[in-house]
């Protein structure tokens, strides 16, 4: 890390200037000054407030937390193309998500929580069983190795949610449009939703940004170095689940976040996990306010769901830092 | 410092490492050694905690291995491991810092000033420090390596694990890096095990050796009492032979290549090869000789093709006769490193060359002599040292023992005092017996093809060849000479 407070400084400032974007532009043009202005015009103050804003900080918190937790599986496992969709775990978090609607689970004192927790022991059960297949097919676990079985895990997952879809009929077809990725109209009930576990799952993350230092040296390197390597490992691993559980039950399956921002964030200031986290947080938030910003704008008054607008940015990304790798490039 | 008793394990069901104890103490460098699949690595990996032990106990300063935190573990054990590729690149100084890992508290950054000492230090002495903000994977494999040194030193730890800490370096390096190792056992009493690959290297640094075999130990002991070649023989299963390095008190061993498909070429030597001018008495042979001697050019033990004894003037002067001595060989197109020099103020037309055989044995001897700073040594004191006066080459059609090589020498020097002493020369200063003259020079040289001739004492059939040769070549040599210079006999 070469100067973090410039980095903070630079990625706070491109966030918020983001987040003024995201709330003055759309169909209806809102002025930024609505925010502080009290005898501002009642309709923009709604728009602003009750449509705009939710969504904002929405698509930042959801943005926020893939980017983190993609950037913590890419420490852990020592690979560039790990993040929550690439390792196949946002499947599994839409799987427990969309199961908990289709059979109308509700436990009673999760309340509004019911569907993220599912999403998340979705997303735990997930991840573990995409790395034990991994480990059983190659101890090395290679590159290939794991994306290629998070691929699979995926795959299998979608078809397993194209099953309970087909047999809900009507009442989930929206389910469709959900799994797309969006994070429109959802109100600050969602906000609700996914606040807490933002906070929980990067604090555990941010807690081990030392621990993830040393294991970008691999494993017996981090323990030689004093790391708790099993329990670290597992609390990251649940850290990183929480985090994209929360943010697919909000919001559906979001791709490639977690794997552009971490990438850019390394290019620009370096693989420093004391800095890296935070740093791709912040970005990761600015990304997919301005995804969102695109998706409602571009073809308006059509709006497109934002996992197109990321996907279309994030497959290009992970051919380029593929290649990279191949040819012994840096990632 | 570290104790290990009935240590053994493995991978799985399978037992690596089986009963393996042994002791090393504080200031100690230990070597393990041992060849691929010996468990020397394995060893290495479960006194680190890397692999779990199935039975035995590993006790660091006093402890229990297990009865210490993985951080208490990593302050007072660090280990270099090998080197290997990463995905993502640290900066040297972030890679340093993670040493400190083990000493960092609580959940915020407690970075203390003795941290940023022990990393400032840790820099300096491996020489990193200039790379501090570089890049380690834009270093270079020697560089990377002192990186890591660098980090484990940062743990201030009294226990160092390498393994195999030279793997893929130049030598340069290899040395850079062991001589850090050798001085931190040295003068700041850390205690060092580590896995080497190269005996070699293990045996130069390190104060005792552990070979292993199929996981047990071989033999643990001074590198002089391991490195010898029954041992490395039946462990390694490869033919070496052992000696001592030429500069320190450490064995060293190279291999014996069987030469499978080479057959061996005939060669006899006789006197008709040598070529004698005014200028030199010259003798090329078509293969290496095995040679020991005192000559200007290339002395002591060698293998060497061409043997010259070129004559100068009396006269002779000059600052740096070695460097005179190669524009000359090299001014007749001798190749420098395949020639034995020397040089003498004698006619070399006069030189003695006879072939001696007996008993199925052959040598042959050529003399130049001259006395006329003939000294007896039991008198010897400061004299003007000049040019060589009585040159002995003995060329031997046989196999020599080291032992043999010495005991030719002492006969040759016999025979010649003997010869001396039959031409009644004097020593001109003390007017007593002399017993050679201020500069002579020896040269034992043997084809090593044929027969094995371990012993030439006196009386050893290759003794009494090399006393009557010389004796009588001496003799005649010295005639002429006397003959030459218009001396009465």
């Amino acid at each position: 890390m070469r100067k973090p407070l410039i980095a903070y400084i630079v990625s706070a400032a491109v966030l918020l200037t983001a987040v003024g974007l995201g709330v003055s532009i759309g169909s209806v043009h809102v002025p930024i000054s609505t925010l502080w202005n009290q005898g501002a015009d009642t309709t923009a103050t709604n728009i602003l407030w009750k449509i705009r804003m939710p969504r904002v900080i929405l698509a930042g918190l959801v943005g926020a937390s893939l980017a983190i937790a993609g950037a913590a599986f890419q420490g852990l496992l020592k690979n560039p193309l790990a993040d929550p969709y690439t390792l196949g775990v946002s499947s599994g978090a839409s799987v427990g998500a969309v199961m908990t609607l289709f059979f109308g689970i509700s436990i009673p004192f999760l309340g509004l929580y019911t569907l993220p927790v599912f999403s998340m022991v979705g997303a735990a059960i997930t991840m573990f069983v995409v790395l034990g297949f991994a480990k059983l097919v190659d101890r090395g676990l290679n590159m290939e190795t794991i994306i290629l079985t998070g691929i699979i895990f995926g795959s299998f997952l979608g078809s397993v949610l194209s099953l309970m879809i087909a047999l809900t009929g009507e009442e989930l077809r929206q389910i469709i449009s959900w799994l797309l990725g969006s994070v429109s109209m959802k109100g600050w009930n969602y906000i609700n939703m996914i606040l807490p576990f933002t906070i929980i799952g990067s604090f555990l993350l941010w807690m081990n940004r030392r621990e993830l230092n040393a294991m970008l040296f691999g494993e017996d390197r981090a323990k030689h170095l004093g790391v708790d390597v099993k329990r670290r490992k597992l609390v990251i691993l649940i850290g990183g689940s929480i985090l994209t559980g929360a943010a697919v039950s909000v919001s559906g399956t979001i791709g490639f976040v977690g794997l552009v921002v971490p990438h850019m964030t390394r290019l620009l200031w370096g693989s420093d996990h004391r800095h890296l986290l935070t740093l791709s947080f912040m970005n990761g938030a600015t990304l997919l306010i301005i995804c969102d910003l695109i998706a409602r704008t571009i073809i308006s008054p059509t709006e497109l769901p934002v996992g197109v607008i990321t996907a279309f940015i994030g497959a290009p990304v992970f051919a380029f830092i593929f290649y990279r790798q191949r040819k012994g490039g840096t990632a | 410092m570290l104790h290990i008793q009935g240590l053994t394990g493995g991978y799985g069901k399978e037992l690596i490492v089986k009963n393996v104890s042994f002791d090393v103490q504080p200031g100690e460098i230990l070597g393990i050694l041992g060849p691929n699949g010996s468990g020397k690595s394995t060893l290495l990996k479960m006194i680190s905690g890397i692999l779990p032990k199935q039975a035995g106990t590993v006790k660091i300063a006093d402890r229990d291995a297990d009865s210490y935190s993985p951080k208490e573990f990593a302050r007072n054990v660090a280990v270099l491991p090998q080197m290997h590729a990463h995905a993502f690149s640290h900066t040297v100084k972030a890679t340093v810092e993670l040493g400190r890992y083990p000493y960092q508290t609580g959940l915020f950054s407690s970075w203390t000033a003795e941290d940023e000492e022990a990393v400032t230090h840790a820099m300096e002495r491996t020489g990193v420090t200039r790379y501090e903000n570089t890049l380690i994977e834009s270093l270079s494999g020697g560089e990377q390596q002192r990186v890591f040194v660098a980090q484990a030193l940062a743990q201030q730890a009294p226990l160092l694990l390498l393994d195999e800490p030279t793997n893929h370096l130049d030598i340069a390096y290899q040395q850079q890096l062991l001589d850090t190792v050798r001085s931190l056992a040295v003068d700041e009493g850390k205690t060092v095990v580590s896995v080497f690959h190269d005996v070699n290297l293990a045996a130069l640094y390190c104060d005792r050796l552990l070979l292993m075999e199929n996981g047990e130990i071989a033999k643990i002991g001074s590198p002089q009492d391991v490195v010898r070649e029954p041992i490395i023989h039946s462990v390694y299963k490869a033919a070496v032979k052992t000696q001592a390095h030429p500069e320190l008190p450490k064995p060293q061993m190279t291999l014996l290549p069987s030469m499978n498909g080479s057959v061996e070429v005939p060669l006899v030597v006789d006197e008709t090869q040598f070529a004698v001018t005014a200028d030199s008495v010259q003798f090329h042979a078509p293969q290496s000789l095995k040679t020991v001697s005192s000559a200007v050019h290339n002395p002591g033990t060698g293998w060497y093709t061409t043997f010259v004894n070129r004559h100068v003037d009396a006269n002779y002067d000059c600052d740096d006769v070695k460097k005179e001595m190669e524009d000359y060989l090299e001014k007749r197109g001798h190749h420098l490193t395949d020639t034995v020099g020397m040089m003498t103020a004698v006619q070399t037309l006069h030189a003695e060359i006879a072939s001696f055989a007996d008993e199925g044995i052959s040598i042959v001897i050529a003399v130049t002599a001259g006395v006329g700073n003939a000294v007896d040594v039991s008198k010897a004191r400061e004299r003007e040292a000049r040019v060589g006066t009585i040159n002995t080459w003995i060329i031997v059609n046989g196999r020599l023992s080291d032992e043999a090589f010495i005991q030719a020498m002492i006969t040759a020097t016999e025979a010649k005092t003997r010869a001396l002493q039959t031409e009644n020369v004097l020593d001109p200063l003390t007017g007593t017996q002399a017993t050679g003259t201020s500069t002579d020079s020896l040269l034992v040289a043997a084809t090593q093809i044929g027969q094995e001739l371990p012993y030439a004492g006196p009386i050893t059939p290759l003794g009494k060849l090399i006393g009557t040769g010389v004796y009588e070549c001496t003799i005649r040599a010295i005639q002429t000479y006397k003959e030459a210079k218009g001396w009465k006999g």
